[in-house]
C-alpha cells in the first residue's frame, strides 16, 4: 500500500471512530506500549504511512512520514555523515520516527545538544476530525504562528497522530573519545556541572557504580586538548560504544530489566537523593534512573522538592506513571487538547490521566 | 505631533480604566495624558501607530498581577511591552487597550554558575545577561542585532535569533523555563531548570507566542560557556550564486560555523562610510563565517572554511587577526538595520526564511521587484539558516511610496511561501504579517491557532487582534492580492 493510501485509510478509521465516539490508540513499530498511564481504544496503525519525502544534506533538513522506522532513517543519514543528534532511545528495529516524537525521549546527548523538540521544524498532524493540519516548516527559523509542531514532542499522541516531520539533523561528530573516572555518585555530579561550564565538547556524562563516564565529540583538535585538560582513563573505542549505545537503547541492566524503574528528572546540581537502591545517572545529573524499594510518594516528593519530576517505569498495573499536573496547567492541557481532539479520540488518558 | 482627540466615548473609558488602575498602582506608574502616551504608540515598525487608552508601568510582580485583575473585570485589552524595539508592530497599542510595560521588572533574580543557569525578570536586557555572566566565563547565546537595547522578554514573546543561532539556536533553545500569568490571574510554570516534566510541554508554545498567551514575569536562561576563542572569515564573491554555493559547500562537509552571514553590495555599500568595517565594496556578496572554540580546533576550522571558500570561487579572502579586528568585520552586519536609517529616509525590514538552495533565486526576484515598484532593496542574510532581511528603501513622506513598499515587501514574503519557506523567520507576525499568514496557513491551521489561543486566554484579551487572521481578513487579503484573477507566483508549487 502507498503511503497516501495508508494515510487515507487512517483518516477513514479516525472519523468512523468519531462518528461512533471510539476511542483510539496511536501505534507506530509497537515498541514503546509500557510508555504512558494507560492504553485504550481500537488500535490506530500508522506504521504504513511511511518513506522520506525530502532530504538534502546541505539544508540539514529531513522530512519523512511518521510510519519511517528509525533505523531506516538514521541509516540514511549515515550515508551522508549526518544523524539524529538528540540521539534517541529504539526500543526494538520497529520503533518509528513517529513514535520516537511522540515519546519525547531523547539520549546521551541530551544536555549538551537539546532534546527532541529542539530539532523539530515541522509537522502534520491528523485532527479528530480527520483534516490534516501543518505546523511549523522545512526551514530552520520559523516563528509564523504559535509553535504547535514542538507541543507534539512528547505529547504521547493525545493531540493526534503525527503524520510527517521535518527534522533538523546535523554533522557526524568527527571524533569521539571517552574518559573515565572513579567518583562517588556526589562527586559526579559536581565534577559533571563544572566541567559542563567549560567550553569542552562535551557530548555525554554517566555514571554508574562508581564509575563515571564522559564523552567528548568533536575535531581531533578540540577533543585532544579536552583529554588533556580533564584527564581520566581513555576507554578503549569499541568498550566506550558499546557503554553509550547500551545506555542511549535501554540496554544497560539496569535499564533493560522491565521491572519497577523510576525516571528522575532534576535540576543538574541536585545532590544524590536520600534513597536507597540501584541508580545511573546520565544527563551531567540531569537524568537519573533508580531501582528501589523505597515508597512512591517519598521518591516523588523528594524529587519534587528539588526542582523535579518522577515518572514510574514499568509499575504494576494502575499505579501513576507521572506527577500529577498543578490545577492551572490542567485546565491549560485539557482546552488544549479539546482544539486538536474535540471528542477526545486519541490516547484517551494515556500522558495525563484526566485527558 | 498631538494625537487627535478622542471621542467622548473612549474619554470617558479612557477615565474609567485610569481611575481603576489608580487603585492598585502607585501614580509613577500609570500614564494617561496624551502627551505621555505618545511614545508608546509603536515599537520598531514606526509605519503603525496607535495610542493605546493607557500604559501601565508595575514595578513588581504583585503590580503586573493587579494590572491584569483590573483589565480582566473591565474587558480591557492588554498589549505587554518590554524595550519596543520589535520589528512586526507585535507591540502596537490597541485603541482601546493597555500597554502593560515590563520595563521595569529589570532584575537579575539568581545566577547559578554551576549550574549554568540565570532567573531574569522580563524587562532585563539580552546583553546585561551575558555581562552580569562574564566574570564566571559563561553567556546568553541568542544575540538579536538589538542586544543593547532589548529584552529577554521581548526576546521570549518573538523567540527571536540572532548572527550565532545556526549554532547555538533561538530564544526557545535557550531558555529553560517560563513563569506568567493568564489573563485569567492564574500562575503558569512552563519549562523548569529540570529537562522535562510530565504533561503537555508548553515552553516551545509560549516562546514565540508574541504575548497573546501569558504576560511573563521570570525566565530561566541556560548560560553556556563563553568559547576560548572565535575568529571570522570574510570571503567576497563577484557573483552571488557562488557565495551561495559556497555556503552549501560549508555545511555538506560538516562544519556548522558560530555564524554565517551574507551581504549584498548594496548593503555592504550602505554600512561601510558609516562602520569602516573594511568591506570589498566591489564584490557583489561579501560572506562572514565565524568559526569559535579552543585555538587549535579555530586554526583548523579557518583553514578548511578558507578552501571551501577559494574552491568556490572567492575573489577575496580575510581572516581576522584579533579580537578588534573580528569585532570590526562584525560591525558592519550588526548596525545593517541603522546604516539603512542613514543612507534612506525610511526603510522596511522583511524577515522570510527559505530552503537556502533558493537564495541566488530569491535574491534574482528581488531584483526584479525593485525595478517593479521603482524602488531600492538591500540584502543582509542569517545565510547559514536561510533567514532574509531584505531592507526596501523609501522615504514615507513622498506620495504612495509606503504602499509601494508594502507590496514590495508582500510579494518577498509571498514568494517566500511559495518556495516552502516562511514569512517570518525571528522578528515575529505581530500586526504587520497578519496577511500573509492568510497564506501560509490553511483556515484549518489558522482555526488551530485560534483554538490554542483560546485555551490561554479564552477571553482573548491579551494582544488580540495579533498574529492571528480572521477568515474575514483573510478573504479580504486574497481580493487585494489577486490581480487580474492571478496570483502572484502562481506558477509555482505551493509547499
Amino acid at each position: 500500500m502507498s503511503p497516501d493510501a495508508a494515510l487515507l485509510q487512517v483518516r477513514e478509521q479516525v472519523r468512523a471512530a468519531a462518528a461512533r465516539d471510539m476511542p483510539l490508540c496511536i501505534r507506530g513499530g509497537g515498541t514503546k506500549d509500557f510508555l504512558g498511564e494507560s492504553r485504550v481504544g481500537e488500535v490506530l496503525d500508522l506504521a504504513a504511512v511511511a518513506g522520506i519525502v525530502d532530504y538534502d544534506p546541505s539544508e540539514l533538513v529531513i522530512t519523512l512520514r511518521a510510519g519511517t522506522p528509525l533505523a531506516e532513517v538514521e541509516t540514511l543519514l549515515a550515508t551522508r555523515g549526518q544523524c539524529l543528534a538528540f540521539e534517541p532511545p529504539s526500543f526494538g528495529p520497529r520503533s518509528t520516527i513517529g513514535g520516537v516524537v511522540a515519546a519525547g525521549l531523547a539520549g546521551p546527548r541530551r544536555a549538551s545538544v537539546g532534546g527532541i523538540r529542539d530539532f523539530v521544524l515541522g509537522a502534520r498532524l491528523l485532527t479528530g476530525d480527520g483534516e490534516v493540519l501543518g505546523f511549523g516548516g522545512r526551514v530552520m527559523k520559523n516563528v509564523a504562528g504559535f509553535d504547535l509542531s514542538r507541543l507534539v514532542c512528547g505529547s504521547l499522541g493525545i493531540l493526534g497522530p503525527i503524520v510527517e516531520l521535518s527534522l533538523k539533523v546535523l554533522p557526524v561528530p568527527a571524533l569521539e573519545r571517552t574518559l573515565e573516572f572513579e567518583l562517588s555518585a556526589a562527586e559526579a555530579v559536581v565534577e559533571f556541572n563544572r566541567w559542563s561550564r567549560l567550553p569542552l565538547p562535551l557530548s555525554a556524562s554517566s555514571w554508574f557504580a562508581d564509575r563515571a563516564r564522559v564523552r567528548l565529540s568533536g575535531v581531533a583538535p578540540a577533543v585532544d586538548a579536552a583529554c588533556a585538560a580533564l584527564g581520566g582513563r581513555v576507554l578503549p573505542v569499541d568498550e566506550a560504544g558499546a557503554w553509550w549505545d547500551s545506555v542511549r537503547h535501554h540496554r544497560q541492566p539496569l535499564l533493560a530489566a522491565r521491572e519497577p524503574l523510576w525516571r528522575l528528572s532534576l535540576p543538574s546540581t541536585t545532590a544524590p537523593l536520600p534513597l536507597s537502591g540501584s541508580l545511573l545517572i546520565e544527563w551531567a545529573g540531569a537524568l537519573r534512573w533508580l531501582r528501589t524499594d523505597e515508597d512512591p510518594a517519598r521518591v516523588r516528593a523528594l524529587a519534587a522538592a528539588s526542582g523535579g519530576a518522577a515518572a514510574r517505569w514499568y509499575g504494576a498495573p494502575g499505579e501513576a506513571m507521572f506527577d500529577p499536573l498543578p490545577p492551572a496547567a490542567l485546565a491549560v492541557q485539557r482546552r488544549l487538547k479539546a482544539a486538536f481532539d474535540p471528542r477526545g479520540l486519541f490516547n484517551r488518558g494515556r500522558l495525563v490521566a484526566a485527558l | 505631533m498631538e494625537p487627535s482627540p478622542l471621542s467622548p466615548e473612549r474619554s470617558r473609558r479612557r477615565r474609567d480604566v485610569l481611575a481603576a488602575l489608580a487603585q492598585v498602582l502607585p501614580s509613577d506608574a500609570l500614564l494617561g495624558s496624551p502627551g505621555e502616551l505618545v511614545p508608546y504608540e509603536c515599537d520598531g515598525l514606526s509605519a503603525l501607530r496607535q495610542v493605546p487608552l493607557a500604559v501601565a508601568l508595575p514595578c513588581d510582580e504583585a503590580g503586573v498581577v493587579a494590572v491584569l485583575g483590573v483589565c480582566r473585570k473591565l474587558g480591557v485589552p492588554v498589549v505587554a511591552r518590554g524595550a519596543g524595539t520589535g520589528l512586526s508592530g507585535g507591540a502596537l497599542p490597541h485603541a482601546d487597550g493597555v500597554v502593560l510595560s515590563l520595563a521595569r521588572l529589570n532584575r537579575i533574580v539568581a545566577l547559578d554558575p554551576l549550574a549554568g543557569i540565570a532567573r531574569v525578570q522580563p524587562g532585563v536586557r539580552n546583553l546585561s545577561i551575558s555581562e552580569a555572566a562574564a566574570p564566571h566565563g559563561l553567556y546568553y547565546a541568542p544575540d538579536p542585532s538589538s542586544q543593547i537595547a532589548c529584552t529577554i522578554g521581548g526576546n521570549v514573546a518573538e523567540n527571536s535569533g540572532g548572527v550565532h543561532c545556526l549554532k547555538y539556536g533561538l530564544t526557545l533553545h535557550n531558555v529553560l523555563a517560563v513563569r506568567g500569568y493568564t489573563m485569567d490571574g492564574e500562575e503558569l510554570i512552563c519549562g523548569g531548570a529540570a529537562l522535562d516534566g510530565p504533561g503537555l510541554d508548553l515552553l516551545p508554545v509560549v516562546i514565540g507566542s508574541e504575548g497573546l498567551l501569558l504576560v511573563v514575569v521570570e525566565i530561566t536562561v541556560r548560560l553556556l560557556p563563553r568559547p576560548a576563542t572565535a575568529r571570522v572569515v570574510m570571503a567576497s564573491f563577484d557573483d552571488v550564486g557562488r557565495a551561495c554555493d559556497s555556503v552549501a559547500a560549508i555545511i555538506a562537509v560538516g562544519i556548522i560555523p558560530a555564524g554565517l552571514e551574507m551581504m549584498d553590495q548594496g548593503a555592504s555599500a550602505a554600512v561601510e562610510p558609516f562602520c569602516h568595517a573594511g568591506y570589498d565594496l566591489s564584490a557583489a556578496a561579501i560572506l562572514l563565517i565565524e568559526s569559535d572554540g579552543t585555538a587549535a580546533e579555530v586554526e583548523d576550522e579557518i583553514g578548511r572554511l578558507s578552501k571551501i571558500v577559494r574552491d568556490a570561487g572567492a575573489t577575496a579572502v580575510a581572516v581576522s587577526g584579533s579580537e578588534a579586528e573580528r569585532l570590526r568585520f562584525w560591525s558592519g552586519r550588526k548596525n545593517a538595520f541603522p546604516a539603512a536609517g542613514r543612507i534612506s529616509p525610511d526603510y522596511y525590514c522583511m524577515d522570510g526564511t527559505i530552503p537556502r538552495r533558493q537564495l541566488a533565486r530569491v535574491l534574482g526576484e528581488i531584483k526584479r521587484l525593485e525595478v517593479r515598484y521603482g524602488l531600492r532593496c538591500i540584502n543582509v542574510f542569517h545565510a547559514g539558516d536561510g533567514n532574509l532581511h531584505p531592507l526596501i528603501l523609501f522615504d514615507a513622506n513622498a506620495a504612495g511610496e509606503w504602499q509601494r513598499a508594502e507590496c514590495f515587501g508582500t510579494d518577498i514574503l509571498e514568494l517566500c511561501v511559495a518556495l516552502g519557506g516562511t514569512i517570518t523567520g525571528e522578528h515575529g507576525v505581530g500586526a504587520e504579517k497578519i496577511g500573509t499568514m492568510c497564506s501560509q496557513f490553511s483556515d484549518g491551521e489558522r482555526a488551530a491557532f485560534a483554538a490554542v489561543k483560546s485555551a490561554f486566554d479564552p477571553a482573548g484579551l491579551l494582544n488580540p487582534a495579533k498574529v492571528i487572521p480572521t477568515l474575514h481578513r483573510c478573504a479580504e487579503y486574497g481580493r487585494q492580492r489577486v490581480h487580474a484573477g492571478q496570483l502572484p507566483f502562481a506558477g509555482l508549487e505551493r509547499f
